[in-house]
């Protein structure tokens, strides 16, 4: 019952396993046929074709020279998408591949959030814990990983429950994180207060601020981007071999998956515990850019956000994972210019009806549209026109 | 004695509202598999339509008219979103609920404004003496309510035609389809009742306190109701919510003293803390029937 879309999604990249009597390991295409392969390793390797080697190519030439381009405001959101990819990879791989839906996301976010401003905090402040190690490496990792350990405490529950059941466990861990963070103040600096996010600090310097050459935010664009192209590969790989297959097996059919030999527990718990990884990671880094962390900001409507860009982007696919993001983070500064054209919004958050709530109705029409008419998200429709232009001037 | 008691009847009071949101999830979960997030905000609407409608025509007919429009907009929920998805995972359709819900929301939140709004309720928080005891009036209401609302429900399922193709519809489609019973309409009233009974529960959430915008996390507190009490058994989630209420009180009543490093406002989120405990003994909640799995 768990089931989700992404199986076609993996028949239209053609990714079936199967291949012929010749195979052989790492073995060349047949001349004047590159879409052809000879074995399973070419197709299962990360970039297959050689339009996916170029594209991807160019995009990252594009994506490193972008500082040189653009404003810092708008870099410092294309950062943000950066980041909220990393989030949304990880939800992906416990909602999208394993099929366990979580409405939890956002207090793993928190986690992480905390538990780096924990330990790159200050020891001297007399309100807040820290530990004063700002290594970015260190705080990272610390985050991601105290995140990952909680991940592993509710899976015992994921692992009991199925589907709905489970959606429900997840939105009451949103709620009773949410009062957590609001009541505990030697950890958050309590509600109206907050604390100083982690900052962060590589071999001795501030990205955030200000160097001789570069701006912050173009450091902390380089930053995000080096990040998020280190998880998606990540997240690529786990997807792609023994694990993220066990992944989709629990996903497609539990009971199938645990005949052929699929330890149904072991892989939720793992799903979870990756999930929660990524997300304490994405948390960490997402304040590191916004410098403070105010403790209501982790409630339903982030969780809600984090399913959206999901579900946009495309369920079960790391590329979808990150257009979807993309796509969240970008949508505010698209409404914003809105007031220009529709004269009844207004651009104060005081007046109603204004373009804050206008964005919210948007995330929420968005899902249902999208789970409607194009249930593969952005990616799907990436797919439609790439066939079209495949065929071309053949399509139809 | 008298502090436990009335902690009490304050429990059944709210208990009994978070039963009526729960029985409208149950009603809409026993049709069509999914739990309704949508729900929330058809509870926000109901309220709001309620504290606008009292001022020209009184609380007590602008609660059934409310309900009626309610039921009207969940039917054009059921009609334009659910139905095309008929056959799709219950997931999807889960995660539709709740696009449904943050856009109606945001909807109902302009014609609620920043201010809190007020039912127009006969009671406030007026007290009444009952043998003894000094309750508030609207918790008398409220139970009333949920004991009229649950024994009208349970007649129309076992009594009526079309409770009972309704029940059919819910044991199995194919089957009922086959003997005559419309399905899709009987998917259609089980979201307009949903939608009424969510109305009603706003209209009574909003008495004494009034209505704004952060009202609707009261509707989510039917959610470990009903998964207390099983996702399809209406007996289970009239259980269930009355249990979530009765423990939230006296949480709210106690824990300062007892547990006070709990935090304040510790009740808001008993009822989840709750919830966590009862799945981890009872995957499948106090009166839910277990999921026969086949192969």
């Amino acid at each position: 019952m768990t089931a989700t879309e992404p199986r076609r999604a993996e028949a239209a990249t053609g990714s079936t396993p199967g291949t012929g009597p010749t195979a052989r390991s790492g073995g060349r295409r047949p001349r004047g046929r590159p879409a052809m392969y000879t074995t399973y390793a070419q197709d299962m390797a990360l970039l297959n074709t050689r339009g996916k080697k170029v594209g991807l190519g160019a995009l990252l030439v594009l994506a490193v020279l972008l500082p040189f381009v653009l404003q810092d405001d708008l870099l410092r959101l294309l950062a943000t998408g950066c980041v909220l990819s990393i989030g949304a990879i990880g939800l992906n791989l416990v909602t999208g591949y394993a099929g366990q839906v979580s409405l939890g996301h956002a207090f793993f976010l928190g986690v992480g959030a905390y538990t780096a401003s924990v330990v790159a905090g200050d020891p001297e402040d007399e309100e807040v814990w820290g530990l004063g190690i700002t290594f970015l490496p260190v705080w990272l990792l610390a985050a991601g990983v105290v995140a990952a350990v909680l991940g592993l405490v509710v899976a015992p529950l994921a692992s009991r429950l199925r589907g709905l059941y489970l959606a429900i466990v997840t939105l009451g861990l949103v709620f009773i994180g949410e009062h957590v963070f609001r009541e505990w103040d030697s950890l958050t600096g309590g509600v109206g207060v907050g604390r100083q996010a982690a900052e962060p600090v590589l071999f001795g310097m501030d990205l955030s601020r200000r160097s001789e050459s570069f701006s912050g935010d173009q450091q902390m664009y380089w930053l995000m981007l080096a990040m998020l192209l280190l998880f998606a590969l990540v997240g690529r790989n786990i997807a792609r071999s023994a694990m993220g297959r066990s992944f989709a097996a629990v996903r497609d059919r539990d009971i199938a998956a645990e005949i052929t030999g699929v330890d149904v527990r072991r892989v939720k718990r793992r799903a979870f515990v990756v999930s929660s990884f990524y997300a304490g990671c994405a948390g960490a880094l997402w304040y590191s850019i916004l410098g403070f962390i105010d403790p209501s900001s982790f409630g339903l409507l982030l969780s809600v956000q984090f399913i959206a860009m999901v579900l946009i982007g495309g369920v079960a696919t790391i590329s979808g994972s990150i257009m979807g993001a993309f796509f969240i983070a970008l949508l505010p500064r698209l409404t914003r210019e809105l007031p220009a054209y529709l004269p009844f919004l207004s651009s104060s958050a005081t007046d109603t009806p204004n373009v804050f709530q206008f964005e919210t109705l948007l995330y929420g029409l968005l899902i249902v549209l999208f789970l409607i008419f194009e249930p593969r998200g952005l990616y799907g429709v990436w797919i439609r026109v790439r066939n079209y232009w495949k065929a071309w001037p053949f399509s139809y | 004695m008298e502090e436990v008691l009335s902690t009490l009847v304050r429990g059944l009071g709210f208990g009994s509202l978070y039963a009526m949101l729960a029985v409208s999830f149950v009603i809409i979960y026993k049709s069509s598999r999914v739990i309704s997030f949508a729900q929330p905000a058809m509870m926000l609407a109901g309220a709001t339509l309620v504290s606008y409608l009292a001022g020209p025509v009184g609380f007590y007919l602008a609660v059934p008219l409310a309900a009626l429009g309610i039921a009207a907009l969940g039917l054009g929920i059921e009609r334009a979103t659910i139905r095309p998805m008929i056959g799709r995972p219950v997931f999807v359709i889960a995660i539709i609920t709740l696009g449904l819900d943050i856009a109606i929301r945001v909807v109902v939140n302009v014609f609620i404004g920043r201010d809190v709004r007020q039912v127009g309720d006969p009671w406030g928080l007026s007290t009444v003496e009952v043998l003894g005891l000094t309750v508030q009036q609207r918790y008398i209401a409220m139970i009333v309510v949920l004991v009229v609302v649950v024994a009208a429900l349970f007649s129309f399922f076992r009594y009526s035609r079309w409770g009972l193709a309704m029940r059919a519809a819910s044991l199995d489609q194919e089957t009922a389809l086959v003997q005559g019973v419309s399905v899709g309409t009987a998917m259609a009233m089980s979201w307009a009742m949903a939608g009424g009974l969510a109305a009603v529960a706003g209209a009574f959430v909003g008495t004494g306190g009034g209505v704004d915008q952060s009202t609707w996390v009261i509707a989510l507190k039917a959610l470990p109701a009903i998964i207390i009490g099983g996702l399809d058994s209406i007996e289970g989630a009239v259980v269930g919510g009355l249990a979530v209420g009765v423990v939230e009180s006296f949480v709210a009543a106690y824990q300062a003293d007892v547990a006070p490093w709990l935090g304040q406002n510790f009740s808001l989120v008993s009822p989840y803390v709750l919830l966590l405990l009862v799945l981890l003994v009872r995957p499948y909640g106090l009166f839910g029937t277990r999921e026969v799995e086949r192969v």
